[in-house]
């Protein structure tokens, strides 16, 4: 089985994209220290723009990766609401299929944390797991190394 | 599950999973889990490293939401330092 660590090109490339988002988020007009609104809204952009840019950076190639781009661009152009009815559907009749096997439980838990887990089988799934809990253990280490050059 | 080790043969047409497919990729997940307590029993239950995986993964969540917020502090109250680190960083 190929490697789920995501390489150089891939740290590099999401390191790019999200220090680009960072350095277009727009400064804040008010002088003095901003609102707590004005936090909250930048932090949910700044997630976003993380999520985005590792999912960007790792492509079309893995599933989980498709979902959250599908998800992200569902999110600013319906709102969630076309996308919900079409996946709540098909998610009812995967469940349905899925719930024969054995482990519900667990498995179902992480098909809710992993992007596009609903409609995966087993197998499907748990390599997605692995690619994207390796991807994401790298978007923590860049983000945390922005922080820190931030800080100094 | 993971006193299932016989191999189950394929059904005909049908792409059912083999049990060893399973616990092929149940093991690769153990070994990304950052415990070390895991590599030392070969039997861990499947049932564990699946609990362990939501909670790695929950806890990353955890932490992309704490570096958000620390980043979004950052960018309030720095100002034209801001621009300068960005390109210092892009450059290296």
């Amino acid at each position: 089985m190929t490697s789920v660590h995501p390489n150089s090109t891939t740290t590099t490339r999401f390191a790019r994209r999200f220090l680009i988002s960072l350095s277009r988020m727009r400064r804040p007009i008010t002088l003095g220290p901003p609102s707590d609104e004005e936090v909250c809204r930048r932090t949910r952009r700044i997630k976003l723009a993380a999520y985005s840019s590792m999912a960007r950076a790792v492509g079309s190639r893995r599933a989980w990766s498709r979902a959250l781009l599908l998800k992200v661009r569902n999110r600013v152009r319906f709102q969630g609401i076309l996308r919900n009815r079409f996946l709540a559907s098909k998610k009812k009749r995967v469940i349905k299929r899925n719930k024969a096997s054995g482990e519900m439980n667990k498995t179902d838990m992480l098909r809710k944390l992993v992007p596009g887990g609903e409609t995966m089988d087993i197998c499907g799934l748990l390599e997605e797991t692995a690619h994207y809990m390796a991807s994401l253990a790298t978007q923590v280490k860049v983000m945390q190394s922005i922080v820190d050059q931030y800080s100094k | 599950m993971s006193s299932r080790r016989s191999r189950s043969r394929p059904s005909s047409g049908s792409s059912r999973i083999t049990d060893d497919q399973i616990l092929d990729l149940v093991s690769k997940l153990q070994q990304l889990l950052p415990e070390i307590g895991n590599r030392r029993s070969d039997k861990v239950s499947a049932a564990k490293v699946l609990q362990d995986t939501c909670n790695c993964i929950r806890s990353l969540h955890r932490e992309v939401d704490d570096l958000s917020e620390r980043l979004s502090e950052l960018l309030a109250t720095t100002d034209t330092a801001q621009a300068a680190i960005i390109r210092n960083l892009l450059t290296q």
